[in-house]
């Protein structure tokens, strides 16, 4: 059985055919071929496949694809716009906020869901909001600084 | 005339931002599993569910027949055109038996995840559907999973070329320990379980293999931290000549000695991929990453430590039986012997050592270098047998650190096991970990907690590694098989930009950004014009790889001494163009004058296309400004520090609350403050997580119980606090930079620091061991246990 979808994405309209068990972050990679969205794990643990639906943050592989029917996203690729990074992406590049950089999208995004109901988050909240995403480079620290600084800019 | 120019500021030494993130930040990064070649294919591969069994017979029948898949091939397949996996560590004086590790068994599978046959399909999902098709018929056999145990009569059999499961005996001696024991006025003991651990890089392990069948030409695009290295085993394994071997290290998403051996998924893929003639595509799932890619550690360690009853440390004696799995991974017997036994020492002044380390065949994972590698088990052993010597004689354990530490040297110091450290201030860290967190207060403040029934604790813990691995007689001598040197080729374009290109292969440390600052500052160009290039086996030259704290320490001294040499080259160009005398050519900021006529000089820019075009060139001088280094070091470098861990216990729930955490490190010069501070907090982090946190878990059939991200805990961001940064600068003496490395500094000491924190904490519980990780159930229950006793 195949399901027919129609997902915006970065502003973009997709109309596609898929099996009804593609989970969204296949989708978005595979179907799509948006690739800077990752998979780093298979019990949605990391939250390195986070990205906006319809502006709220969601681990991507804990979705369909089919539930993303008519659902606008937003992935790292959209987020820069006219190769002006966002101020997020600013604020993790300024505070050295990645290593490696696999975990970093789904950071991104989780800072944006954060900002957005909490303009000034305290360190111990970011920490809090970013539990469900995991990096094994930083320790997390200039992760956090860089949510603070993104803060401090106005991001949102 | 004396001529002054007004200096910039130092491009060496400054925080700036890195020139990689760009990429990463806005998803245009390309990792491995993100590619996809014209007709590529896809592998899934089916892994044994059993520690230890007979394979009485595998069907493939169905998985051919479902949709999609185009082949399934098992052991009997890959037999005789697949070679047994080469273990490269081959530790002499150690009676090492290497059994036969294939890339997919064919008679018996000895740990849950040992490959068994593959399925290539069209689309990923078709080949995860028919590789559950394939029938295996297994005989179950008795399992052995604790190296200790498996050592002993009656316990079941790995491997008929290794009796008893030993895979090697090793031993390191200095000094007369058997008089130091003698002689002791005081002898402490601990027996300390270094639990296995998984590296659980973000980015799992993946290849894509492309085998051109019209020229015999591979290309592996791999996650690998050392594409050389892989270019060499997979020749020596798949049959195919290096020279049509091309590997490539796309982006990789983190290592931590995960991505140093070559495992069974890479040459299956290879092996696929040269029977169909087609692009095929492997990428773990992380329960499958949990299974097949590497674990670290896993050692039991019975020490004992010789003291006088003045804390004067007389001897070390220990027995180590290390894990390493049902096979011997690439560099697996280096660990626990070369990396371990030779740091047997520390930063202390011991006049004897003995230790006999056991490799040991289990029905489990292979084990591999895992950030720190056999320097974090060391210092462990040793920061911790201290400790106990402390309480034992009711002395401070920063004191009693004071009392055995190497005095300050500045170029060299031998110690009882071998080595030659290079420099080292040790109680220079220590002196200043413990003033930034005001020890002498620490301790009152714990006093007084003590008194309203709070349970502070304070932990200590001094470090010296061996790292930037290293000289390569060195490595021949101690069974390497490989050199441990590295180039680079530093090429300057007619417009004055630079490319770089290295034969190490960084996958999150920076080195793009941290190399162009060596180039920078050498020769005065901007860092923005400098590309580095590396992880393509086509287009960059030899090097080993990046482990082992050895980038910047090896491949960067490599570049330094490039950069020089074009440096030398511009000066000859400089006197030939001005028609001055060389020796009178000055350089200063990117300029060459003659001395005391700075306003005529010829930048950099005006060298490079003077050099490129070839007009005016000196008799007998190439053309071109480009200059390649092959650079093996004299001696490895010793990073070391001192940290300090303050944490609470809570007595009712045996919670432990890391409330500050402070390090000192000395890795010598700093290229970049801002990427040395980042290695150092995850580094840190890492080490927590195995005092607190992290445990491979098998049971007793085999079985991995923490197969998931949802069962292995690693740190996470709400559990954890700031770690205070501090750094001392003790350079390299032989190191053109004066650098060290500091990528597993922080890994190899906050281990043992937090654990001493909560041994500290529960003193007056006289709790003086608890298995990690400290779980609240074992803290819990060790108080308890004394409580009642």
């Amino acid at each position: 059985m195949e399901l027919p979808v129609s997902v915006t994405v970065n502003g973009r309209r997709y109309d596609r055919t898929i099996e009804p068990r593609l989970l969204l972050v296949q989708f978005l990679r595979d179907t799509i071929n948006l690739t800077g969205t990752k998979i780093g794990c298979d019990t949605s643990q990391c939250g390195a496949c986070t990205v906006l639906l319809d502006g709220v943050a969601v681990k991507s592989c804990t979705c369909l694809a089919a539930q993303a029917d008519g659902a606008s996203i937003t992935t790292i690729e959209g987020l820069a716009s006219d190769g002006q990074l966002n101020p997020i992406q600013e604020a993790f590049w300024e505070k050295h906020g990645l290593q490696c950089g696999f975990c970093t999208p789904g950071m991104i995004f989780t800072t944006h869901a954060l900002l957005k109901t909490n303009r000034n988050p305290s360190s111990d909240q970011i920490r809090h909001a970013l539990e469900g995403n995991m990096c094994r480079c930083t320790g997390y620290q200039n992760i956090v600084r860089s949510v603070q600084a993104a803060a401090a800019a106005g991001a949102r | 005339m004396a001529t002054t120019v007004a200096a910039p500021a130092r491009v060496f030494g400054s925080g700036i931002k890195r020139r990689e993130d760009p990429r990463l930040l806005t998803g245009t990064a390309r990792y491995t599993a993100d590619m996809t070649l014209p007709g590529q294919l896809y592998a899934a591969i089916l892994r044994s569910p059993h520690g230890h069994a007979r394979i009485k017979k595998i069907d493939t029948a169905a998985a051919k027949a479902a949709p999609g898949v185009v082949a399934a091939f098992t052991g009997t397949d890959t037999e005789g055109v697949l070679g047994s996996i080469p273990c490269a560590w081959l530790v002499p004086n150690s009676d090492l038996k290497t059994a036969p590790y294939p890339a997919m068994a064919k008679d018996v599978v000895r740990y849950v995840g040992d490959a068994v046959a593959v399925v290539v399909a069209e689309t990923p999902q078709q080949a995860a559907d028919a590789v559950e098709l394939i029938e295996v018929d297994y005989e179950p056999l008795a399992a052995t999973v604790d190296p200790e145990k498996a050592v002993k009569p009656g316990a079941p059999q790995l491997h008929q070329e290794a009796p008893n499961n030993i895979a090697f005996h090793w031993t390191v001696a200095g000094g007369d320990v058997d008089a130091a024991f003698k002689n002791a006025d005081v002898v402490v003991r601990d027996r300390i379980i270094q639990q296995r651990l998984i590296p659980t890089a973000m980015e799992t392990r993946g290849a894509i293999a492309q085998y051109l069948p019209a020229t015999g030409e591979l290309t592996l695009w791999n996650t690998t931290q050392n594409p050389h290295i892989v270019r060499f085993i997979m020749s020596l394994v798949c049959g195919i000549p290096e020279d049509r071997l091309r590997v490539i290290a796309p982006e990789v998403g983190g290592g931590f000695g995960s991505k140093i051996p070559q495992i069974q998924g890479d040459f299956i893929t290879v092996f696929c991929s040269m029977k169909l003639g087609r692009p095929v595509k492997w990428i773990e799932s992380r329960s499958e990453n949990y299974q097949s890619t590497t674990h670290g550690r896993d050692h039991v360690q019975d020490v004992e430590m010789a003291a006088t009853k003045d804390g004067k440390i007389l001897g070390l004696r220990c027995t180590v039986w290390a894990g390493m799995g049902a096979y011997l991974s690439t560099a697996a017997p280096g660990i626990p012997t070369i990396l371990h036994g030779l740091m047997l020492s520390g930063p202390y002044q011991i006049g004897a050592v003995k230790e006999d380390v056991y490799g040991v065949y289990t029905n489990t994972t292979p084990v591999e270098a895992y950030r720190g590698a056999g320097r974090p088990e060391a210092t462990f052993m040793l920061e911790r047998v201290i400790d106990r010597l402390a309480r034992e004689l009711k002395m401070d354990p920063a004191e009693i650190r004071k009392r055995n530490l190497i005095p300050r040297f500045d170029n060299g110091h031998d110690v009882v096991t071998g080595l030659k450290y290079d420099s080292g201030n040790y109680q220079g860290a220590l002196d200043k970990v413990l003033g930034h967190v005001n020890y002498a207060a620490l301790r009152k403040e714990q006093a007084e907690a003590r008194k309203k029934g709070r349970y502070l604790g304070v932990g200590v813990g001094i470090y010296v590694e061996i790292c930037g691995l290293g000289p390569s007689q060195v490595a021949g001598a101690v069974g390497f098989q490989g050199g441990l040197w590295e180039s680079a080729i530093v090429r300057f374009h007619p417009s004055g930009k630079a490319h770089v290109f290295i034969g190490s292969s960084p996958h999150g440390q920076g080195e793009e950004t941290t190399f162009a600052q060596i180039v920078a500052d050498e020769l005065g160009v901007s860092v923005s014009d400098v590309k580095i290039v590396h992880g393509d086996t086509d287009n960059t030259p030899m090097g080993w790889g990046t482990y082992g704290s050895r980038t910047t320490a090896v491949s960067g001294a490599a570049l330094a001494v490039a950069t020089r040499k074009i440096k030398e080259k511009a000066k000859l160009l400089t006197s030939h163009l001005l028609e001055a005398a060389v020796e009178d050519i000055e350089y200063a900021n990117g300029k060459f004058f003659v001395r005391g006529f700075p306003d005529k000089a010829k930048s950099i820019q005006d060298i490079a296309l003077m050099a490129n075009v070839a007009w005016n060139m000196p008799q007998g001088m190439e053309p071109g400004l480009e200059a390649t280094t092959f650079y093996d070091p004299p001696n490895f470098v010793y990073p070391f520090g001192a940290h300090v861990a303050v944490v609470e216990v809570d007595s009712e729930t045996g919670h432990i609350e890391l409330k500050r955490y402070v390090a000192v490190d000395d890795c010598g010069h700093q290229i970049n403050p801002m990427i040395v501070e980042g290695q150092v907090h995850g580094g840190v982090v890492q080490g927590i997580g195995q005092a607190l946190w992290e445990q491979a878990v098998y049971a007793d059939n085999g079985q991995l119980l923490t197969g998931s991200l949802a069962d292995y805990a690693i740190p996470r961001a709400d559990v954890l606090p700031d770690i205070e940064v501090l750094s001392t600068v003790t350079p390299s003496p032989h190191h053109p930079l004066g650098v060290k490395g500091i990528g597993e500094a922080g890994t190899i000491v906050s281990t043992c620091t937090v654990y001493n924190a909560v041994i500290d904490a529960l003193e007056p519980f006289g709790v003086q061991s608890i298995q990690m990780p400290l779980t609240p159930e074992r803290v819990f229950g060790a108080m308890s246990a004394r409580k009642g006793a």
